[in-house]
């Protein structure tokens, strides 16, 4: 009888199994693990495609690449550094523009390619004699193809790189060397002496003639507010008053100070401008002639010159050489030539600085008030709707955020502080237009609602029990929160702090209203007392990028540099986020390891 | 103590009596959760004894549900005393409402009266951070802090201000050799307590219970998380406290109770329904309901 039973409820559970058609697909979950894996795959693929784009054309700008000389049926010599290619379909006007003669064959090799041309865009220098910058080549159009052994590359101060052969050195108008080769051993032998000449120069000009402006400007300041103070003066006391005759003497005073500073300030500056000129005048001694592809001849002084080589000769080793000098120069100088050549160290110096300037404000700030919104406040609708307000200040525009920026504390904050600590500075205003602490409480502004969200967050993943046991041993609220939960929630508030900084690092539009600029070589910390010139505009990466690629004068020499400038602006990002990545794991080792 | 005494024994006769009658129609405990109120069964041997903490008519509610009703005992001073009973039975609510820790829930309400010592713990105006430093607590689940052993043991010192080295080691040296810890963590005093076992973070907790020496020592399942031979050094650990402090405790595990305490008390849906001295209490019950739970027959 049970056996019976037994071997029934078996039967009975096969058939049902059977009914069914064994476990089906969608009980199983597989399309959907496959659909969450491929867009997880897609995001992947996304990012690295992004990432690889910004390396390797970033990584590439400062290749130097070979020199190459086409010459055009037409007889035209086009030199210069390939850029890049590409296929197009040439108008026919173009074909029947060329002499007779070359037209069909031009026409036999478009037809073999199915009317579809190559081109290559050649970086051709020379601004300052043909206009241009680049130059098209169609494949069609050229009768030979030649690397010149003598073709140097001039990369220079202004008017952008020249190419060119050596023919003649001249010093103090004598010729010294005739022929590519005998000039470039002169130039070679001359031209580190005369970059340090210059090099000092520079040093003199920006650092010494800045020291003396930067006095005579407080000489003035202080010959100013005493003026100030005597129109003050008759205002409230009137002309006949004691305190206006003080005044009045206080200013002969500081008149006749100013008078004796002005004339020591003036002495030296003559002084530093005569030796500026001394060096100008030695380096004015060396000259080298170049000779362009088209026969053009050039005389170009040495100081000129920043960076020289024949490209075609260079070995491997030159060329890495070559490379590195430019992404030191990249990272370490001021920019040149509208921002397009020379480095973008002011642009570094200012991102970073800002950004540590917002997380120092931003982080106390947001704990603070996510501490007091998840600790002290009771749960009610009002806590409820702060919270979604400060959900929704995530989604607010950045730019609007940069809008109220200029408006409350560049021109209000701003404002005011200059009417009261910088009255003798007035009309020019100090804090009262854009500069890094304005841009930083902006930035700061827009990331709060991050720091406070994620500080709530982990405010609330502090164990109900550690709270408990800290009341328990008669601990106050207040020291539960500094012992317990603040030490127990800190890795997660580092998690908002990191978030925050590569939000805020990342924004460009908010900064372009409250003190980014296209070129500000006076760092907002420097040498010059008090040291921390928060006032000051500043560059920023993000910004840079920006002017590169939309404001330049010379846009396709600036694109490489938008890949290499971004390219910087992710690995800064990326070290910012590892300093405080490891800064949290090391939190988290302290606080966080369990036995359970 | 003889008012309390008079308010008892007529009310434990009058509960044996009608116990009788449940034998016949329905047991007292299904009575109470039909809503009706018993008083309390008590031996009258506690009332020899000096209270630590005196409870008295005391309820508590959970927003509108109430938790405990009229429950009213006295702990016995330097003794250890079990609270026992079914989950949801109200002895950790009971527990914790010594040392106010239900004040942190915003829908607690209690009526009644409290006593530490014939001070009062729920008048108006009683500093709670000055309550808590009188009584130390060891929780259900082991929660030390994230921080060294040394500063777990002396947060109750830390939170004083004391900052004198000489006596912050002096206490952390005799708390831990009071939770019989000593031994095992006198090397690594400075390393996070989050790195010790499970049965040393308990100890740990009770060394950090006992570092302020206080008047009362409250247990909330201290075992309940941990496996036998944890279990069994802790409550080697209680008997060595037994005489020192008085002990309010909590389990689940009846054998525990028989084993470490003197005095037990039986609830039950937020009554009190038996409570007398450990040995009579399971060898002899006054009542047959608390016999029927002891023996596993019930609950």
């Amino acid at each position: 009888m049970n056996t019976e039973q037994k071997t029934n409820r078996k039967k009975s559970a096969r058939s049902w199994r059977r009914q069914s058609g064994g476990t089906s697909i969608a009980s199983l979950g597989q399309p959907m693990v496959w659909l969450a894996g491929g867009m997880l795959a897609l995001s992947l693929v996304m990012i690295i495609a992004l990432l690889l784009l910004v390396v390797v054309r970033g990584m590439g700008t400062f290749w130097p690449g070979d020199i190459v000389s086409f010459t055009t049926v037409t007889g035209e010599t086009v030199a210069g550094e390939i850029t890049r290619s590409s296929s197009f379909k040439p108008r026919p006007e173009l074909v029947d523009n060329l002499p007779e003669h070359e037209q069909a064959k031009a026409r036999q090799m478009l037809a073999g390619n199915d009317g579809i041309s190559e081109r290559v865009l050649v970086r051709t220098g020379n601004y300052e004699l043909d206009n241009n910058h680049f130059t098209w080549v169609n494949d069609f159009t050229v009768a030979d193809t030649d690397y010149p052994q003598w073709l140097v590359v001039m990369e220079r101060l202004t008017w952008g790189r020249f190419y060119g052969v050596p023919r003649e050195f001249h010093v103090d108008g004598n010729l010294v060397a005739e022929g590519p080769s005998a000039t470039w051993e002169q130039f070679e032998q001359h031209h580190r002496q005369v970059r340090q000449r210059w090099q000092q120069r520079r040093q003199l000009e920006s650092h010494d003639v800045g020291k003396i402006n930067h006095a005579q400007e407080q000489a003035r300041l202080e010959l100013r507010s005493a003026e100030l103070a005597l129109q003050e003066a008759r205002n409230q006391f009137g002309a006949r008053s004691d305190q206006y005759r003080q005044a009045q003497l206080e200013l002969d005073q500081a008149e006749s100070l100013f008078a004796g500073k002005d004339e020591e300030l003036n002495r030296r500056y003559d002084e530093i401008r005569a030796r500026i000129a001394e060096l100008n005048r030695e380096n004015d001694r060396y000259q080298i002639t170049l000779e362009t592809a088209n026969g053009q001849l050039k005389v170009m002084g040495l100081s000129e010159v920043v960076r020289a080589y024949p490209a075609n000769q260079l070995n491997l080793l030159d060329r890495i050489g070559i490379y590195l000098d430019r992404w030191c120069e990249f990272l370490l100088d001021d920019p040149r030539e509208a921002n397009s050549e020379g480095g973008v160290f002011p642009a570094i110096f200012g991102t970073v600085v800002m950004t540590l300037i917002m997380v120092v404000f931003v982080v106390p700030f947001g704990v603070l008030a996510a501490l007091y919104l998840r600790e002290y406040a009771k749960a009610g609708p009002l806590v409820s709707i702060i919270r979604i307000a400060v959900n929704n200040l995530a989604g607010v525009p950045s730019i609007v955020y940069g809008v109220f920026g200029l408006g409350f504390f560049c021109y209000l904050m701003g404002g005011t502080i200059d009417q009261l600590f910088f009255s003798e500075k007035l009309p020019n205003p100090t804090f009262g237009t854009g500069g890094i602490l304005w841009a930083s409480l902006t930035l700061a502004l827009l990331s709060l609602p991050v720091v406070i969200v994620a500080t709530e967050e982990a405010l609330a993943a502090v164990p109900g029990s550690m709270r408990e046991g800290s009341y328990a041993s008669g601990a106050s609220k207040w020291q539960t929160i500094q012992r317990i939960v603040l030490p127990r929630a800190m890795p997660g508030i580092m998690t908002g702090m990191i978030l925050a900084m590569a939000r805020g690092a990342g924004e460009v539009a908010p900064l372009m209203l409250v003190g980014a600029v296209k070129l500000a070589p006076e760092l907002p910390v420097d040498g010059i007392a008090p040291f921390f010139h928060l006032e000051r505009s500043f560059m920023h990466l993000g910004f840079h990028i920006y002017d590169l690629g939309f404001q330049s004068q010379n846009s396709e020499a600036a694109i490489p540099m938008v890949f290499s400038t971004t390219l910087l602006l992710i690995l800064i990002i990326t070290m910012l986020n590892i300093g405080a990545i490891w800064l949290r794991n090391r939190l988290r080792r302290k606080f966080i390891v369990s036995a359970f | 103590m003889t008012g309390m005494n008079n308010a008892m024994n007529p009310g434990s006769g009058s509960a044996q009596k009608e116990s009788g009658r449940a034998d016949q129609k329905q047991s007292q405990l299904q009575r109470i959760a039909d809503g009706e109120w018993f008083p309390p069964v008590v031996d009258p041997a506690i009332n020899k004894e000096t209270a630590a903490v005196s409870i008295k008519n005391f309820n508590l509610w959970y927003g509108s549900t109430q938790a405990l009703f009229d429950v009213s005992m006295d702990v016995p001073r330097e003794k250890v005393t079990a609270l026992i009973g079914p989950s949801g039975c109200g002895k950790s609510t009971l527990l914790r409402s010594v040392n106010r820790l239900n004040d942190l829930i915003d829908s607690v309400r209690v009526k009644g009266e409290m006593n530490l010592y014939g001070d009062s713990i729920y008048a108006r105006g009683v500093d709670v951070i000055e309550l808590r430093k009188r009584m130390g607590m060891v929780a259900q689940k082991p929660n030390p802090f994230p921080m060294s052993i040394y500063e777990n043991v002396i947060y109750p010192l830390r939170i004083d201000g004391i900052r004198d080295r000489r006596i912050l080691d002096e206490v952390c040296e005799k708390s831990l050799r009071g939770a019989a810890l000593w031994e095992e963590s006198k090397d690594r005093l400075h390393q996070s307590a989050l790195g010790l076992s499970g049965g040393q973070q308990q100890r740990l907790c009770v060394a950090r219970a006992i570092a302020s020496e206080p008047e009362i020592l409250l247990m909330d399942e201290p075992c309940s998380a941990l496996d036998p031979i944890a279990t069994g050094k802790i409550e080697d650990l209680i008997d060595q406290l037994r005489g020192e402090y008085t002990i309010l405790i909590v389990t689940h595990n009846m054998q525990q109770a028989a084993r470490v305490s003197d005095y037990t008390a039986f609830m039950y849906l937020g009554q009190m329904v038996e409570y007398g001295a450990t040995p009579a209490l399971f060898k002899k019950p006054r009542l047959k309901e608390t016999e029927d739970y002891i023996s596993g027959r019930f609950g």
